[in-house]
Formats: structure tokens, C-alpha cells, sequence
């Protein structure tokens, strides 16, 4: 094999087999690590400390007032030490560590799947055709927009780009994870490729379309490792708010120290940054950024690339899925269902000229003819000796058959056949008409099957709706989103295909330009549109769309228009990301809910301690009958970094998302997360003083 | 149960008037009522307004804040040369120049906090051409935020959000001056004083004495101090003067007029959103807030003075009467008490004083969370709609989907704006109050020590900052310090909520709608009332329960300790 000797320096060097290239595991990026992974957590924790660099602090304010307070009782404590002082700055690092710690965990599959990937973008020798046709070898690093290259079975595709000649099969799982290998030829919707693929078969010339540094897995190389993560508009929006949480707070504990000279009490620095610590939103202050990786992360896991945070957000908000029909509604081919004879002629007569007309033709289609015919009337696949001629179909005659022992056996749409029996003498039966009205009318392709100048009849191509994909469009109608089938089919067939699989909506003989006016109209309307798309003629259409998800097999230029690529190139999965999106908003809502909820607790912990030497009345407010006011504050702050550890698991996860109309999704998540937030710290920090008081150390 | 009946007929009083004059402000506001034009085409030709010209929200604010700053000087320059303008029957002279100040920004600001005493102080043109004037115009500023933010709602791709001069013109013309008119009949009918007359000197031979008894254009004052929820009294007594408040059916009409405007422009707001029930559901806000806070007063108020209870004195009324006139009662005084702090009103017929720890808790923090219920005239409905746009965002987030109010997207500017004018009033009550206590002149003010003293001072920053104008008494407000400080807690709370909520109405009209779906935070419904609650509570109680549990609280678990 002589293609083994240009493989990639590093196979060389490491004497490996083409096969032992690196690769994520056979399902993808998705199947990387567990969430909790043992060595993602102990590089988290090592992240951890590295955070606590106050450039990285310094982008979320919340845990920014942290830091600077634990500065503030470090020095106190110092200057004054007691183990009180020295407990309270230890839990307020804490706090700020785990933070760290949470955005670390987050961050850590992606950085461990940045790594595989980048593996497979070792330096690759590219074959380079010159003007004149000879080839040179060059590094792939070297390639620039616009070059050529050879690429033959065995070698790696050096960069992206488009295969301008030839055909053939590539292993795509190193980016996919799909085993399966996938044709690509010039010309068409198929003829992308991704450098870091690796040709099986026959020999393709490709045009490099991406710059160093830009390809696909450059791009899949940052998405997955964050690096160029940028805060998304909500969470832009909610800092805001946290951070208008957090500026109010300051005055609040400041002013304490005047109003509590005023009533003949003194309060320590240390007890008011206790304070002001417990009562800013840490928790989701702490969480907000993993959230947001994780949300990025789980998309990953489904193997979609988001291009950006924002798109993922938009997809929360999505109100129309235009849907492909076939491959999203319908499983893609159609199949031959009942042969339908007309003017005298029997089922089984038609059934056997039908397989006949069909025995060459390789689409999925054409072989469920020869299956059915077989299975109806146990007509077998014969031997047509010499004496045949097939007829290709195309698309000026719009039907295929062969011609065999003198007879012209042709299958194909009504009106091209019906023309061709004209054309032969004959004419068309009168029940013809009806028929295929009716096959058309129940969603099914009628397939017209004529004998030289007469019809046998119809072949009924039904289109096979998914399983259980009305159920899921009954829970996107549950949680307020309208799906659109779109489609090529005449609106006749458009309708009985839309009522049995239950959209809510149709767009019949889609052209690129009624799919750009719908997705137009519809965010006149302000609703965001969310679509696939794999073709060129596609890409306006996905350019436009709030969320387009780009097939993975398709166009470069619809993987550009998109913003997110579906490795898996199943577009079903729009409905997943819209999923993930709400997910997302969901998890951001809960924890800061639960967040500021928690304080009323806190309060309850904390004030009676300030001041109740001053005020022995206030012993009142104590309802948690902490031990003593050092207690109190220090498990209210222990409490405050604790709260941040136990939630790392659902600020990972994700709340979880369950198909319902908006007013009982948010009646749950009030209840476990606002009433929640309000009682939980009650029975904790209860807890944590008990534990704390019996240390013995605190009076 | 008067006081229940007083109640029922107050509610009923208030739905017809919350779907009558809800209804008239949409076509005063939308243009399309024009009985008064003889008189508004003339207003705008002196004014050199073009009334079909609309502003930006810059536009509208720069107008707003203009207007504002040049009847500020006119006022105090009025003020200051009391003495050598016409109406002084009294010769009362000019006024001094920090208590000028302090006066003319707080009613510019509809806030009426008086650091004087009317009668003693004020010449009958003060009271009319600057006091009463101020109560018309404050109060058509705050209406027309009010609009222009529903204008940002209601619009969708519009760069402007109306016209400053129009909205003012036409909510004093055809909304304040016509109801005031009838309102100040009905209190002249009822006894009221109202005259230019002067002063009268009566004696009394039999017991020797001679007094002199200030009079003066009362019932037009009155009526408009409380429909344009003002407050400031032409007596020191306010409501509990007799000359101004002469009977229980002014008493009860002080009540509906306080509540009138702020109640109606839910309904406005509802109508010019394009849905009525929007507006119900803000109201159902404020109803169950002013519902508990009265629950509250009544119930502490209606209880035996524990102070008199403990000096031994057995025969005393049912209520707590201290400071109360007898003619309206414990429990109607606490109502009137309620209507007027949760209105940034600050009239009064009582003295808050006086009240049990828990009623004055009540008044305190009713203003605490915000005069939103239902707020001041203008400025009760835009302050809840920034707490329901805070709502809104946590709301939305909570079922998935990128926050949206009225079908406008809720960003990172309208997030910004929001809370900018929600923390303002807390930040200026909290930062100032803690200066007062920090330094000698603001420790010399309060009359009592230890936590009353704190919830006087305390209180005073909350009136201010809030534009209530209510007084808790016992605090020297006629010094240098509080005449500086509340006027810049009354300017704050003003002027620092009324520009981000302007931009916010520029920045929500520019904006196109997003389409309701079933996946939509629905907010008019039970649940976003709760949560709107809960916002406001969560809000109120986190920025002041470090505060009141050193004031009120703290008094409340002496149980009638005296401080």
C-alpha cells in the first residue's frame, strides 16, 4: 500500500497504524467523559487556585466583592487575630474557591475534548497540484484558500475544502464519531470536506476553501475549549442585575456601622463582611459562568456545535421550527405500499411489470418495489438473459423502466406516463385520474407503471412518518412552539403528510425563496425561527433564521450561514437544542431565585447577632435559636459556600426541562427553588451551627 | 363596623372611578378628548409648542428636567420675596432661603414634605401661585412619565415616546384642574375654609383672651394636595385641621381623591397596552399590599395604648387615640394613615408619632417598598412597572426563555434601567440616614433617643426620598441639615428615577413586539402578581430589614417601653 507511506509525520513517527489515529470515541464528542470524571476534577481543582488571579475575578463582580472582602478580614484578622476571624476569612477563600472550582469543572470535558481534537490536527503532508498538473509535497501548514490537492485512499484530507474531482468514501469519524464512512463527490450538496478526515476510497482533487488557523477544527477546537466564550446578552443582562444586587447591599452593611453606633453597639469588620458576603447573590454570582459552559457543553455532548452562546439562548426563544419533512418528519424514502390496477388489469400483473421496470433501479424507492412485489406475490428477481435495455430515469422524461423481449416496461409520474402511452397509440383509462388523486390526496406518491401502450395501474410510494414523532411535536405545542413541515411535495400530499404527523403547519412546493419570505414573516411577527438546512441554496435561509442548524454532510456555505453545525446531520435534533436552550434560561432563573431567596434567612441568622448585645429584645428574631451570635454569622457563611458546592451538580446538569405550557413550568420552579430557597437555609444553617457549636472552639 | 362600611364603600367608590377616569385618561393621553381645546390651543401658542411634534425620550427628559428646574427658581424666587409681593394679610415676610429651598423642591417634586408651618409661614400667594401651582404641575409631570413609559410599551419601532409639553398641558387641563374644581366645591360645601380675607381676631371677653385665627384659600388647596397626591396641608395640622378637613365626608373624599389617579391609570395603563387585564393584574399588586399594610395599622392601632396602659390608667378608649383626632377615630385615622403613605401623599389627619410601634412600622415601611400601591399619581404606576420589569426577567428565565414584558425583550438595558431606578430610593434613604446619625447635626434632630429616635430620622429620609412628604413628627426637619439633606433626597428620589425610567420608555419603544405564545410568561396572571409581590417584598425587606429591626422592631418587642 503505497498510500501508507504519506501519512501524517506523527503516525510515522510513532509507528502507528492509520488506524490508531487519535479520535474521540465511537459516538462522537458527545461520549467524552462523565460529568464528574476523577481527573476533570482534580485538574478543576488545581484550575481552581489559578482563578483566584484577580484579572479572572475581576469579570464577575459578585465574587469580585468577595475576594476584596476576604482581603479585608485577612488583614483584620492579622492585626487582630481570633479564631473567629481566622474562620470567617477562611470560609470567604472558600467561597471564592469553589466558585472557581464549579466554572473549572465546567470548563474541564470541554478542555479534555479540545485536546483529543487537537491531536488530530498534527501536521499533515498535503500533495499540491501545481498550474501544470505535477504534484508537490508540502505541509498542510503551508496551504493557503484557493490551493489544490490531491488526496488518494489512506491519506488524511489536509484542510477544508471542496472536492472539485472525483468521488469518494471518507471516514468522517474523527470529527463525528460516525463509523459509518460517507460518500463525497464533486459537484452537489455533498461535496464538502473537513480536513483531518481521512479518505478510504478512490482519489479526489479538493480546493482548499479555509485559511490556516480557521478550518473547522480550529473552530470545534475553541467552541468546545471556551476560549473565545463571551458573555451571552441574558447573561450580560443578568449580571447586570446581580451586580445592581450587590452595589445596593454595600450601603446596606455600610450604613449598619453608623445605625449601630447610634444604638450603643459596635459591629466588627469582619461581622460585616460576613454580613455583606451572605447577603449578595454569591450563589448564582459563583455558578452563572459554569451554567453557561455547561449549556455549551451539553450541546456538545449531542454533538452540536454552537457557534456562539447567543445562539443557544436564541433557541430557548424559538417559537416556529420550519422542519424538513423528509429526514426530520419522514424517514427520508419513500416506500411502495399496494399496487393498484386499473382497467382490468390484476394486482399481479402490475406487480410484475412494476418489479420489472424496477429491477435496475438502485433507489430506495425502486427496491421497495422489487421487496413488495415479492413479498405480495413471492415475485422473485429473475434472470433477463441478454435481450434487455434499461432506461435511466431523468429529469426530462420523469420515468425509468427497461425494454425487454420487445416490451416497453416504464414506471414514473402520472403525467409523463400518461403522455407516453399517447405517445405509443394508447391512451389513458379512466379511472386512472381518480386513482392517483386519491394516493396523492392520502400524502403517498402515485408511481404510474405502463406496458408499452397500455396502464396496468398504480404503485402507491407511501411516505413513512417517524415513530414517536408526533409526540414529540405534541410537546413542542405544549411549550408554545409551532412546527412547519417543509416540503417539495404538492400541497395535496403536503397536507395528508402534515395531518398524520401532527405539525401544526405546512409549507408545500418549498422553493429557497417561499422558505427566506416564511422565516421573514415569521419574525415580522416577532417569532424566532429556528431551522436545518444542508444545501447551498440553503444557506440564505440559515443565515436568517434566529437559530440554523447546518447539517454536517452539507455545503461549506451552509455550514458558514448556520449558526450551529449538527455533527450527527439529524435534524431532528432541532428539537433537542431548543431543549438545551430553555434548559439554560431555566438553570440561570432557578439559581438566582434561589440565590436572593436565601437571604431572608441569612438575615435572620445575622441580625439578631449584630445587635442583640445593644437590643437583648431582638433575641426574637433568633427563630433559629442559633447558639450564640458567632455561631450565627460563621454558619451563615459556611452555609453561603456549601450552598455553592451543592448546586454544582444542577448548575452542570441543568434544571430539568419538562414539556409544559410556560405558567407550570414556572409554578414548579417558584415553588422548589423560591420557597425552597426561602426554607432551605433555615433547617442548614441550623444544622451547621449545631456542628459549629459542638467544636467547643466558638462561645 | 363604620369602618368596614367605610371601606366597602371606598372599594366601590374606587372601581367606578378606576373604569371612568381609567377611561378618560387613555383619550386625554391618546388626544382624542378635546372639550377643553379653547383653552389648551392658546396655552401652546404662548408656550410656542407645537402640539403634533413628538420627542425623544432625550427630548421629553430635557423638557421635563427644564421645566422642572425653571419653576424650581420661579418658586423660590417667589419665596424669597414673600414679603414684597401682594396677598401677605399677615405680613409674614420673606422666607428664609434653606427652608426656600427645602419647600419649593419638595413640591416640585410632589413630595410636600413641610419644613414649615403653613400659617405661619406661607402668604396666600405662596400658598396659591407657588404651592397649589406646584401640586397641579408635579403632579401632571409624574402622570405624564407614567404615559410615556406606557407609550414605550405600547409603541413598537417608534423613536419617540410623545410630548413633554402636551402631556403636561393636557393631564393639568383636562384630568387635575376639572376634578379639583368639583372637589374643592364639595369641601367648601362641607366647611372649608376659603377665603383671601386674612386672619380674624376673636375675642373673649369672658375669659380675656384674644386670638388670632388664621384663614386663607384652604379648600382649593385642598383638593388638589390630595388628588395629585401632594399632601402638603395649608395648616401645619393638615388633615387633622378642621378648616381643612371639616368632616367625615371630607375625610372619606381626602381618601377616594388620594386614591383616585393612582388606581385609574391602571386601567390606562391596561387599555393603552391592549389589554385590560395587564392593568388589573398591577393593581391586584397593590391591592394586596395596601389591603395587608391596612390590615396591619388597624389592627395595631385598634389595640389599648400600652404606654397608658402601663402607667396604670384602666379607662381608656378601645383604640389607641393618642395623637388622633376623635372625629375620624383609630381605625379610620390608620386608613387615612395608609392612603397616604402608600400614595407618596403625606397628608395626614393623625400623628404617625403617636402610633404603636407596629402602625407606625406600618406607614414606615409601606413607603419602604416603593410608594407602589398604588404609588403617588404617575409615579406609583411607573415604579411598579420596574419592579414587574425585575419580575419579568427572573420570571422569564425560570420558564426558558429570554425575558419579555408586554411583548418587549427585557435586555441588558432595560435590566440596567430597571434596577438603577428601583435601588435609587433605598440607596439615597439608606446613605443619608446614615450620615444623620453620623453627625452631631443630624443626631440633634430627632425629639426621642434610642430606636424611636432612630425610626424618626429614619422615617424622615423615607418620606423624602420616596416624595411621600409624610411627617412622623418628632423630628426638627426646620434645621440647616434636614433642610439640605431631605431636599436632596427628595430631588434623588424624583429626578433619579424619572430619567432611567424615560429611557427606558425610549428604549422598550424602539423595540418590535415578540409574539405571545403558550410558552410565554403570562403576566396577567395570579402567579406574576405573586411573584411581582415577592420582588417587591424580597426588595423592600432586603435593603431595610437591617434598619427597621433597629427602629420599629426593636420597639415592638419592648412592648411599650417608652425610648
Amino acid at each position: 500500500m503505497e498510500a501508507h507511506s504519506t501519512q501524517t509525520k506523527r503516525d510515522v513517527e510513532s509507528g502507528s497504524d492509520v488506524g490508531a489515529r487519535p479520535s474521540l470515541t465511537a459516538k462522537g464528542l458527545g461520549a467524552g467523559r462523565s460529568l464528574f470524571d476523577k481527573q476533570i476534577l482534580a485538574d478543576a481543582a488545581v484550575e481552581g487556585l489559578k482563578k483566584f488571579d484577580p484579572r479572572v475575578q475581576v469579570k464577575n463582580p459578585v465574587m469580585f466583592v468577595v475576594v476584596v472582602g476576604t482581603a479585608v478580614t485577612l488583614a483584620e484578622s492579622i492585626a487582630h487575630p481570633s479564631v473567629f476571624s481566622w474562620s470567617i476569612t477562611v470560609w470567604l477563600a472558600l467561597t471564592v474557591y469553589f466558585a472557581n472550582f464549579a466554572e473549572a469543572v465546567a470548563e474541564g470535558r470541554g478542555k479534555a475534548q479540545a485536546d483529543t481534537l487537537r491531536r488530530l490536527r498534527v501536521e499533515t503532508e498535503a500533495r499540491r497540484l501545481r498550474p501544470d498538473g505535477t504534484e508537490e509535497r508540502v505541509s498542510a501548514a503551508d496551504l493557503a484558500r484557493g490551493d489544490k490537492v490531491v488526496c488518494e485512499a489512506g491519506y488524511y484530507i489536509p484542510s477544508d475544502g471542496e472536492i472539485i474531482e472525483g468521488v469518494a468514501s471518507v471516514d468522517e469519524s474523527a470529527i463525528t464519531g460516525e463509523s459509518a464512512p460517507v460518500i463525497r463527490e464533486s459537484g452537489g450538496d455533498r461535496s464538502a470536506v473537513t480536513g483531518g478526515t481521512r479518505v478510504l476510497s478512490d482519489r479526489i482533487v479538493v480546493e482548499i476553501t479555509a485559511e490556516r488557523g480557521k478550518t473547522f477544527l480550529d473552530r470545534m477546537i475553541n467552541l468546545v475549549e471556551g476560549a473565545e466564550r463571551k458573555k451571552t446578552p441574558n447573561e450580560v443582562a443578568l449580571t447586570i442585575l446581580l451586580a445592581a444586587l450587590t452595589i445596593v447591599f454595600l450601603p446596606v452593611v455600610v450604613v449598619l456601622e453608623p445605625f449601630a453606633t447610634f444604638a450603643g453597639a459596635s459591629v466588627s469588620v469582619v461581622v460585616l463582611v460576613a454580613l455583606l458576603v451572605c447577603l449578595i447573590p454569591t450563589t448564582i454570582g459563583a455558578l452563572l459562568s459554569a451554567i453557561g459552559i455547561a449549556g455549551m457543553d451539553r450541546l456538545v455532548q449531542r454533538n452540536v456545535l454552537a457557534m456562539s452562546g447567543r445562539a443557544v439562548e436564541a433557541a430557548g426563544d424559538v417559537a416556529t421550527l420550519l422542519l424538513d419533512k423528509t429526514g426530520t418528519i419522514t424517514l427520508g424514502n419513500r416506500m411502495a405500499s399496494t399496487f393498484i390496477p386499473v382497467a382490468g388489469h390484476s394486482e399481479e400483473e402490475l406487480a410484475d411489470a412494476a418489479q420489472l421496470a424496477s429491477l435496475a433501479d438502485e433507489t430506495p424507492e425502486g427496491r421497495s418495489i422489487v421487496v413488495l412485489a415479492k413479498q405480495r406475490f413471492n415475485l422473485r428477481e429473475r434472470d433477463l438473459g441478454s435481450q434487455r435495455v434499461f432506461v435511466p430515469f431523468s429529469a426530462q422524461t420523469r420515468m425509468s423502466g427497461l425494454d425487454i423481449d420487445g416490451r416497453q416496461i416504464r414506471k414514473g409520474a402520472a403525467e409523463a406516463l400518461k403522455r407516453w402511452v399517447l405517445e405509443q397509440g394508447g391512451s389513458a383509462p379512466g379511472d386512472l385520474h381518480t386513482i392517483v388523486e386519491k394516493v396523492a390526496k392520502g400524502g403517498s406518491t402515485p408511481l404510474v407503471v405502463a406496458d408499452g401502450s397500455e396502464i396496468l395501474g398504480v404503485v402507491e410510494l407511501k411516505d413513512v412518518v417517524k415513530d414517536g414523532i408526533k409526540e414529540r411535536f405534541e410537546q413542542m405545542r405544549a411549550i408554545g412552539i409551532r412546527t412547519v413541515m417543509i416540503t417539495g411535495d404538492n400541497p395535496l400530499t403536503a397536507a395528508a403528510i402534515a395531518q398524520e404527523a401532527g405539525v401544526d403547519d405546512f409549507l408545500a412546493e418549498a422553493t429557497p425563496e417561499a422558505k427566506m419570505n416564511l422565516i421573514k414573516a415569521e419574525q415580522e411577527g416577532g417569532k424566532l425561527v429556528a431551522m436545518t438546512g444542508d444545501g447551498t441554496n440553503d444557506a440564505p435561509a440559515l443565515a436568517q433564521a434566529d437559530v440554523g442548524v447546518a447539517m454536517n454532510t452539507g455545503t461549506t456555505a451552509a455550514k458558514e450561514a448556520g449558526n450551529m453545525v449538527d455533527l450527527d446531520s439529524n435534524p431532528t435534533k432541532l428539537i433537542e437544542i431548543v431543549e438545551i436552550g430553555k434548559q439554560l434560561l431555566m438553570t440561570r432563573g432557578a439559581l438566582t431565585t434561589f440565590s436572593i431567596a436565601n437571604d431572608v434567612a441569612k438575615y435572620f441568622a445575622i441580625i439578631p447577632a449584630l445587635f442583640v448585645v445593644s437590643y437583648p429584645q431582638l433575641k426574637t428574631l433568633n427563630i433559629m435559636r442559633l447558639h450564640s451570635p458567632q455561631t450565627a454569622i460563621l454558619s451563615a457563611v459556611i452555609f453561603n459556600a456549601l450552598v455553592i458546592v451543592a448546586l454544582i451538580p444542577l448548575a452542570l446538569r441543568g434544571v430539568r426541562f419538562r414539556p409544559a405550557g410556560a405558567t407550570s413550568i414556572l409554578r414548579r420552579n417558584v415553588l422548589v427553588y423560591g420557597v425552597g430557597g426561602v426554607v432551605a437555609p433555615f433547617i442548614f444553617i441550623k444544622l451547621i451551627d449545631l456542628a459549629v457549636t459542638a467544636t467547643g472552639v466558638f462561645h | 363596623m363604620a369602618f368596614f362600611w367605610t371601606v366597602a364603600a371606598l372599594v366601590v367608590a374606587l372601581a367606578v372611578v378606576w373604569r371612568l377616569l381609567g377611561a378618560y385618561m387613555v383619550s386625554v393621553y391618546e388626544g382624542r378628548c378635546g372639550w377643553l381645546g379653547f383653552l389648551e390651543r392658546p396655552i401652546y401658542r404662548l408656550m410656542g409648542v407645537n402640539a403634533e411634534t413628538e420627542q425623544t425620550w432625550q427630548r421629553y427628559g430635557v423638557s421635563l428636567t427644564a421645566f422642572s428646574g425653571v419653576v424650581l427658581l420661579i418658586g423660590y424666587g417667589l419665596l424669597r420675596l414673600q414679603g414684597s409681593l401682594p396677598l401677605d394679610p399677615q405680613h409674614l415676610g420673606a422666607v428664609g432661603p434653606a427652608v426656600s429651598f427645602n419647600t419649593i423642591v419638595s413640591f416640585v417634586t410632589n413630595t410636600n414634605w413641610q419644613a414649615y408651618s403653613g400659617e405661619t409661614t406661607m402668604s396666600y400667594l405662596s400658598q396659591m401661585g407657588t404651592l397649589a401651582l406646584q401640586n397641579f404641575l408635579s403632579a401632571a409631570v409624574g402622570m405624564a412619565v407614567a404615559v410615556a413609559l406606557i407609550r414605550g410599551f405600547s409603541r413598537k419601532g417608534s423613536k419617540t415616546i410623545g410630548n413633554f409639553w402636551v402631556d403636561l398641558v393636557r393631564g393639568t387641563l383636562y384630568i387635575l384642574a376639572p376634578i379639583a374644581v368639583v372637589a374643592a366645591v364639595v369641601f367648601i360645601a362641607q366647611g372649608a375654609v376659603q377665603t383671601l380675607a386674612g386672619p380674624v381676631t376673636v375675642s373673649d371677653a369672658i375669659n380675656r383672651v384674644t386670638q388670632v385665627i388664621p384663614r386663607g384659600p384652604v379648600a382649593s388647596q385642598e383638593a388638589i394636595k390630595q388628588l395629585g397626591t401632594n399632601g402638603g396641608g395649608f395648616f401645619n395640622a393638615n388633615g387633622a385641621d378642621p378648616f381643612e378637613n371639616p368632616t367625615g365626608l371630607t375625610n372619606f373624599l381626602s381618601i377616594l381623591l388620594i386614591l383616585s389617579i393612582p388606581v385609574a391609570l391602571t386601567y390606562t395603563f391596561g387599555k393603552m397596552v391592549g389589554s385590560v387585564r395587564q392593568g388589573v393584574a398591577v393593581l391586584a399588586a397593590m391591592t394586596i399590599i395596601f389591603g395587608a399594610w391596612l390590615a396591619i395599622a388597624t389592627v395595631a392601632e385598634h389595640q389599648p395604648n400600652p404606654a397608658v396602659a402601663a402607667a396604670g390608667l384602666t379607662a381608656q378608649p378601645a383604640g389607641n387615640m393618642e395623637g388622633k383626632e376623635v372625629r375620624f377615630g383609630d381605625t379610620t385615622s390608620a386608613l387615612y394613615g395608609v392612603a397616604s403613605t402608600q400614595t407618596s401623599t403625606g397628608s395626614a389627619d393623625s400623628a404617625y408619632d403617636s402610633y404603636t410601634p407596629m402602625g407606625g412600622f406600618a406607614m414606615l415601611s409601606g413607603m419602604m417598598l416603593g410608594e407602589v400601591s398604588p404609588g403617588g399619581v404617575g409615579s406609583g404606576l411607573y415604579t411598579i412597572l420596574l419592579f414587574a420589569i425585575v419580575t419579568v426577567f427572573i420570571g422569564g428565565l425560570m420558564i426558558g426563555r429570554t425575558p419579555e414584558y408586554l411583548g418587549k425583550k427585557i435586555q441588558a438595558r432595560e435590566v440596567k434601567l430597571a434596577s438603577l431606578g428601583v435601588l435609587v430610593m433605598p440607596l439615597s434613604v439608606l446613605v443619608l440616614a446614615g450620615i444623620a446619625v453620623a453627625v452631631p447635626a443630624g443626631r440633634a434632630g430627632p425629639l426621642n433617643a434610642g430606636p424611636h429616635g432612630f425610626t424618626e430620622i429614619l422615617y424622615a429620609f423615607t418620606s423624602a426620598a420616596n416624595n411621600n412628604g409624610s411627617a412622623f413628627g418628632g423630628i426638627a426637619a426646620n434645621t440647616r441639615f434636614y433642610e439640605i439633606t431631605t431636599a436632596v433626597a427628595m430631588l434623588l428620589g424624583r429626578f433619579g428615577v424619572i430619567i432611567p425610567v424615560l429611557a427606558l420608555a425610549g428604549s422598550l419603544a424602539v423595540k418590535e413586539y415578540v409574539a405571545e405564545s403558550v410558552g410565554t410568561f403570562r403576566t396577567d396572571k395570579a402567579i406574576f402578581v405573586g411573584l411581582l409581590l415577592g420582588v417587591v417584598f424580597i426588595v423592600g425587606a432586603l435593603t431595610f430589614f437591617p434598619a427597621v429591626s433597629l427602629g420599629p422592631i426593636v420597639e415592638q418587642l419592648s412592648h411599650g417601653k417608652f425610648f
